[in-house]
């Protein structure tokens, strides 16, 4: 399994999210914003940090990287792409998935350890969790109020496409308490809190979010 | 050259937890009467006589604002 790991100028989490991937077995392929090649991999992350700096808005400006027209293109066709914190926000930006993310409802930057709810196992993220299974890893995030109209957040809500949702109290206003979620055909997810940080307890709060790579592996060798 | 202005402000159904926080302050601030602020962006754009008002709409709607949460205007202004 070979999985691309997108860098741009100001990403911090693709370190952490190649060594995600080789702890499921994967081999992590460094992408470089400015290329037009994937590489031939099988599936992508878009990892976090503040790609452009944040500026305009997050993610606003990464999704015009050269890189990205590769990404949309092939998660168009199917292949599996993951969109984490910075991530999810330019996978928004760049339309693969609906919504927005807006500053937090108190304005805090919150860094914290965050329980989450899987609430949809059939994503080609999802598959190795248990439905409703309640998983612990780090939430780090300025700017990661969920916002979607009524309709978007009801087509989301009736299709299950809530992949994960906050347990305990809402920690930064996202709307129906949504902390990640899919695109309609399941190979695209996105969320703020970061798996990748959770793969081994030695550095993480848990090992939960070592699923989420292991569910790419079964996913790819399935294809 | 035109000068064309466009402003950006987020949605009114949109939470906009940072012009509350402007509007929390005014007060302790020592300034009252001010019942709720917003707060947007503002952008001035220098751009050749030959650029057409759709391309100024096509470049606000698809890059200086995101529709799913803001609303934007365009205008040209006198320089």
């Amino acid at each position: 399994m070979r999985v691309g790991v997108v860098t741009f100028p100001g990403t911090l989490d693709d370190v952490d999210a190649q060594r995600a991937v080789r702890y499921a077995d994967g081999e992590a392929v460094p992408l470089w914003h400015g290329d037009h090649d994937l590489q031939g991999v099988d599936a992508v992350i878009v990892p976090g940090g503040f790609s452009y700096g944040d500026y305009l808005r997050a993610g606003a400006i990464a999704r015009f990287a050269p890189v990205m027209r590769e990404v949309v293109e092939a998660a168009n066709k199917g292949m599996p792409v993951l969109g984490i914190c910075n991530g999810f926000q330019v996978l928004t930006e760049a339309h693969l998935l609906p919504g927005a993310l807006t500053r937090n409802h108190k304005l805090h930057f919150v860094c914290r350890d965050q329980w989450l709810r899987v609430e949809n196992t059939s994503t080609a993220w999802t598959t190795r969790y248990d439905r409703d299974a309640e998983i612990l890893v780090p939430l780090k995030s300025g700017e990661g109020g969920y916002q979607a109209d009524d309709d978007t957040l009801k087509q989301l809500e009736d299709e299950h496409r809530v992949v994960f949702r906050y347990v305990g109290e809402n920690p930064n206003g996202s709307r129906n308490d949504i902390a990640g979620i899919t695109n309609a055909r399941g190979n695209v997810v996105g969320l703020m809190p970061h798996p990748e940080h959770a793969v081994d307890a030695l550095t993480g709060p848990t090992d939960d979010g070592l699923g989420m790579f292991l569910s790419l592996l079964d996913t790819v060798v399935k294809a | 050259m035109a000068r064309v202005v466009v402003d950006v402000m987020p949605k009114p159904e949109i939470l906009d937890p940072q012009g509350q926080a402007v509007a929390n302050a005014l007060p302790r601030l020592g300034f009252d009467g001010v019942t709720a602020v917003r707060q947007g962006k503002h952008f001035e754009l220098e751009v050749a006589d030959d650029v057409d008002d759709a391309t100024l709409a096509k470049i606000a709607e698809s890059f200086l604002a995101n529709p799913v949460i803001e609303d934007w205007t365009v205008r040209r202004v006198e320089a």
